[in-house]
């Protein structure tokens, strides 16, 4: 690994600062993505800034909102009281994700910001169109066993997208169900950005992840209030029980009156370049009673548009019923 | 500090560090390779740190297993390489290097976290406990052990005992953490350190005795 400059700023501003000064700078806050990916070689900082001075970890109630600071710890986020009460289904979601050791060193906003876990992307010997742009994309044509099958084409030609990664979070999945807003901060001031408008797809220009501009700092998340207390259920599919990325995950929400679906969220994770919201499918659930009948409509709903490459098929077969079963976990139908 | 290997990129505290042998081996080879491999090689050996810039230390201040410490570092020195390689602290393992095993784990603050995914700089202030200082940070005398040791020699937790440092920190930051109720919920709380010996069964029962007697850990 290269050496790098160190600072600890201890303001916000001087932190933004700090990152617009050196163009490779960045952001430190748990460091287990970004040390894993200067190890590898694929992220080389000349400055690392680390954050963890600032004050952004407080977990707390505003009004009609859930705010989330971004240094808040994964596992403080899981075993927060608040979090537990208000939105369980993100407590679920990051307690399957990594391990307790990382979760008690990973930061909410880092989590947003990690990046792909694609082998190519990893293997500095491959070609790698985000790692390297217009290198060539060593999924497309290798071993594409977990990568996307959905938004991997461009909107405007409707040809393949230049990468087919999928994003590894499953918070994020979570967040996206949950209709969460992102605070950022940057050199030109402030702003708000819906979560679902967070990530990308990739198009032809899949090194980047993220619509957060140069220098922007992550300050919160917020989670407006919502009536999904009860009826949620985060659901991973993975190669063993626990400690690996999803394959197919499922995040479920469901506002029950009795036994009809007065409101319904879905998103996926391990199935596209961002958190996949399947806006349709919520529409389908709307209105009906909760059966196994109706999460089977909805669940072939969703499943529109899916695409697999050589040896992503599973998923398509896969994404169905891990639909299906989550919403029946989140209506108690078990 | 003392005995420093002869090609540890950290600093100790009066000296500064040089371009070693094995960094003089590694460039050679990089260098082997560079005239022999395709671009995105190439690529990939300039970033992995051929002529690497100079570079600068950073001052800090750590609690390391009780004893207070002013140490010099280069900001990429891993936590874990700090440890093992400046401070011989070679208790707490090297498995992975990636945090994908878990036996690095050690206690920052209190919490468990992994070494080999933290910059030593950035612990600048805080208390480090391995697995040296485990026992000694609960009471005196050396031949005590921590309850947690004791239990897991009793219930066979380990059989090389590689990753049995980094399970025991694991073990004693479950129960902390309150994630030590049932046989599943330790077995899922466990499961970020990896055990090629499969001593599972034996680390559960340590667990599940440890967090049954009732002892503050
Ligand atoms: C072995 C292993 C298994 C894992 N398994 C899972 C899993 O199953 N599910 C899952 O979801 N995740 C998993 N992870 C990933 C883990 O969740 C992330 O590494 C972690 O959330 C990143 O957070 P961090 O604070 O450590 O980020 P860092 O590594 O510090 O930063 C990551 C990126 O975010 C940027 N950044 C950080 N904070 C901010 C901010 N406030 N504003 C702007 N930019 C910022 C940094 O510049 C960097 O680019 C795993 C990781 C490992 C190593
Ligand atoms: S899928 Fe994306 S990340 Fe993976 S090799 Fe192709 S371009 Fe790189
Ligand atoms: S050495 Fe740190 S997790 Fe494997
Ligand atoms: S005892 Fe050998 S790896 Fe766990």
């Amino acid at each position: 690994m290269n050496n790098f400059q160190y600072t600890q700023p201890a303001t916000p501003k001087a932190s933004i600062d700090a990152l617009v000064k050196e163009p490779t700078a960045q952001f430190i806050a748990g460091g287990t993505n970004l040390i894993d990916l200067m190890k590898h070689g694929i992220a080389a900082p000349k400055t690392l800034v680390d954050i963890n001075n600032l004050t952004l970890r407080t977990i707390e109630q505003q009004g009609n909102t859930l705010r989330i600071g971004a240094l808040a710890l994964n596992s403080e986020v899981a075993d927060s009281k608040l979090v537990l009460e208000k939105q369980p289904l993100l407590a679920q979601a990051l307690n399957a994700g990594a391990s307790a050791q990382i979760r008690n060193m990973a930061t909410v906003g880092g989590n947003m910001l990690q990046r792909t876990r694609c082998y190519y992307f990893y293997d500095t010997a491959m070609p790698c169109n985000k790692r390297q742009p217009g290198s060539g994309c060593g999924a497309l044509e290798g071993y594409n066993r977990i990568h996307a099958i959905w938004g991997t084409e461009t909107a405007l030609t409707g040809r393949t997208s230049s990468c087919i990664a999928v994003h590894p979070s499953d918070m994020c999945v979570a967040l996206a169900a949950l209709d969460a807003t992102v605070l950022v901060s940057g050199p030109k001031g402030d702003r708000r950005i819906p979560f679902t408008d967070f990530h990308r797809l990739p198009g032809d220009t899949p090194q980047i992840d993220t619509n957060l501009d140069r220098g922007e700092l992550i300050v919160a998340v917020d989670i407006p209030n919502n009536a999904f207390a009860k009826h949620v259920h985060y659901l991973k599919v993975r190669d063993r029980n626990s400690y690996a990325f999803a394959l197919v995950s499922v995040a479920a929400a469901l506002d029950l009156n009795g036994s009809t679906i007065q409101e319904a969220r879905l998103a996926m994770g391990g199935v596209a370049h961002k958190p996949w919201r399947l806006t349709e499918a919520e529409k389908a659930l709307q209105g009906k009673p909760a059966t196994t009948a109706t999460f089977e409509q909805a669940a072939t709903i969703a499943m529109q548009g899916a695409k697999a490459y050589e040896h992503n098929a599973f998923k398509v077969k896969m994404a169905p019923k891990a639909i299906i079963e989550a919403l029946k976990t989140a209506a108690g139908l078990g | 500090m003392e005995n420093r290997p002869p090609d540890s990129p950290i600093d100790n505290e009066e000296g500064h560090s040089q371009e070693t042998r094995r960094d003089f081996l590694k460039h050679s080879s990089l260098l082997t390779a560079y005239a022999l491999s395709p671009s995105s090689l190439v690529n990939a050996a300039e970033m992995n740190g051929l002529n690497p810039p100079q570079a600068d230390t950073v001052s800090i201040h750590i609690d390391i297993n009780g004893t207070s410490r002013t140490l010099h570092v280069e900001p990429r020195v891993t936590l874990l390489d700090l440890l093992r390689e400046q401070l011989d602290l070679t208790g707490t393992k090297k498995g992975c290097d990636y945090g994908q095993c878990g036996a690095c784990t050690v206690h920052i603050n209190g919490i468990r976290a992994l070494a080999c995914l933290s910059f030593a700089v950035m612990q600048n202030g805080k208390k480090i406990t391995t697995i040296e200082g485990l026992a000694k940070a609960e009471a005196s005398g050396s031949a005590h052990l921590h309850p947690m040791q004791a239990a897991f020699i009793k219930h066979d937790g380990f059989q090389c005992g590689y990753c049995t440092p980094g399970q025991i920190m694991s073990a004693v930051g479950c129960i902390r953490e309150g994630h030590a109720n049932s046989d599943a919920e330790i077995k899922e709380y466990m499961s970020g350190n990896i055990c090629r010996c499969g001593a599972y069964e034996g680390i559960v029962e340590a667990v599940k005795e440890v967090k049954q007697g009732g002892q503050k850990v």
